[in-house]
């Protein structure tokens, strides 16, 4: 079996598109451990749905504040500049276009750019929580997640069948084995895990990939 | 005449909540910023037939210690008492936690109805009921589930969903510090919804870790303006 890149890989690969001074959100799961991923001397100011702007590290057990949490229930640490709000302003501020990137984890992208991420057919109960009104409010919408379910069955597909998040909204997909934005032209194959090649990423894809001309190995 | 708004304790705040009555519980929904004293005792108060309105369902004590390791008693204790049969939020139960919630569990059964609405609408739609507003139009859920049965306008080239008011008979909110004319402040993360809601109810019912004397406070911090809260309890954390 070839290998992937494991989850911390998948998020630093995605860290990499905050660019200095940006104001990010970051969804459950792979998402969070973006916040600790940051490069060094750069600064990104994390927002969290609960209301919080400028939160630091996810705290250790010996940090940890109940009362200083991200949306993920994650407990995070004070930064200078922090500042809170109420969910009606958190909102405010997702819906109004100042959000620069969110990275959400997914379910199922579609070669349209739309995002599957909250509801499951054999959970009736789940729910969006903030990922429409991120999907919807965001600069740019960035998904991680792992190539392929469990059963291998592809995630990026040509429509979802999983309720959906919101339309045309994702921009970049980061994968365990890919990086692939999302363009009018399709899906572009823009990087590819090493030791993979595309044919063989293409079989795990349902949605028609279209390999960048300057295709390059995930470098970090 | 000022009114006095201290209870010694959250089960004599609670005492007249009645069957029938919607109630809204303010925090984000893990242990930090919920009212859990008050929820404790709206479940040993056991008004039934309720409408919940809050941002989670509550994930039941059992789950809890996931969160917190000596565990908490969270909405999840309302629905597993049998005292709600409808549920308000943007996250009934947690895609990344077992399907073992109460609500979860009762919805399943068919015994507890949802509406689940995105989390940002939720809100809103607590601030326009709060604010006497007849509803708002939203890009929020446009393509999905969330449009089903809703007006549709198109504003500046661009479609959006008319979302209608939220109000509540009773909300259950906390707060960090309270002075005893009910102006609140709060602390860090725990603030979320609960601002809001104590807006947006009938009779708003605060639980605070520590009452202090009005000027105690500084004006230019308080969050919440008394006029919104009308029963106050100290539980000292």
């Amino acid at each position: 079996m070839k290998s992937r890149l494991d989850e911390q890989t998948v998020a630093l690969r995605a860290a990499r598109e905050f660019t200095d001074g940006s104001v990010v959100n970051l969804g459950y799961g792979m998402p969070g451990l973006c916040a600790n991923l940051i490069p060094e001397g750069g600064t990104v100011f994390f927002q969290s749905e609960n209301g919080v702007l400028g939160y630091g590290n996810l705290a250790t057990d010996r940090e940890k504040d109940y009362e200083l949490i991200n949306a993920s229930d994650q407990p995070v640490t004070r930064s200078a500049g922090m500042c809170f709000f109420d969910s009606a302003a958190s909102f405010d501020m997702i819906r109004g276009g100042h959000i620069d990137i969110v990275v959400l984890g997914a379910y199922q992208v579609s070669e349209k750019g739309d995002l599957a991420n909250w509801g499951r057919p054999d959970r009736p109960a789940t729910g969006m929580g903030g990922g429409m009104d991120l999907a919807v409010g965001a600069g740019k919408v960035i998904v991680t997640m792992l190539h392929t379910t469990k059963k291998g069955e592809p995630r990026i597909v040509s429509n979802c069948t999983f309720p959906l998040t919101a339309r045309q909204c994702v921009s970049l997909i980061v994968t365990d084995l890919a990086v692939i934005e999302v363009t009018k032209e399709g899906l572009v194959l823009t990087e590819i895990a090493s030791g993979w090649n595309v044919p063989e990423v293409q079989a795990l894809t349902e949605a028609k990939l279209v390999p960048a001309t300057d295709l390059k190995e995930i470098e970090l | 005449m000022i009114i006095n708004k201290i209870f010694s304790d959250c089960d004599k705040a609670v005492a007249d909540i009645y069957d029938g009555a919607t109630i809204m519980i303010g925090g984000f929904g893990s242990f930090g910023g919920l009212p859990i004293n008050l929820i404790a005792a709206l479940a040993n108060q056991g008004a039934r037939n309720l409408t919940v309105i809050a941002n989670m369902g509550g994930v039941g004590f059992e789950l809890s210690h996931r969160i917190k390791p000596e565990g908490y008693q969270d909405s999840g204790i309302l629905f597993e008492n049998g005292q709600v049969t409808k549920f308000i939020g943007s996250v009934p139960a947690l895609g990344g936690m077992p399907p073992t919630s109460p609500l979860e569990k009762l919805h399943n059964e068919g015994k507890v109805e949802i509406e689940i609405v995105p989390q940002g609408t939720l809100a809103e739609r607590i601030r326009c009921g709060a604010g006497g507003l007849g509803g708002f139009y939203t890009p929020v859920g446009i393509g999905t589930v969330v449009e089903k049965g809703k007006d549709k306008k198109v504003i500046g080239g661009k479609e959006y969903i008319l979302e209608l008011p939220l109000y509540a008979d009773f909300a259950l909110i906390k707060a960090h510090h309270a002075d005893t004319l009910g102006n609140l402040v709060y602390r860090g993360t725990a603030r979320s919804f609960n601002p809001v809601m104590a807006t947006a109810a009938k009779t708003t019912i605060a639980e605070v870790d520590k009452l202090v004397e009005p000027g105690q406070l500084d004006p230019e911090t308080i969050v919440t303006p008394h006029v919104y809260v009308d029963r106050i309890v100290e539980v000292p954390q």
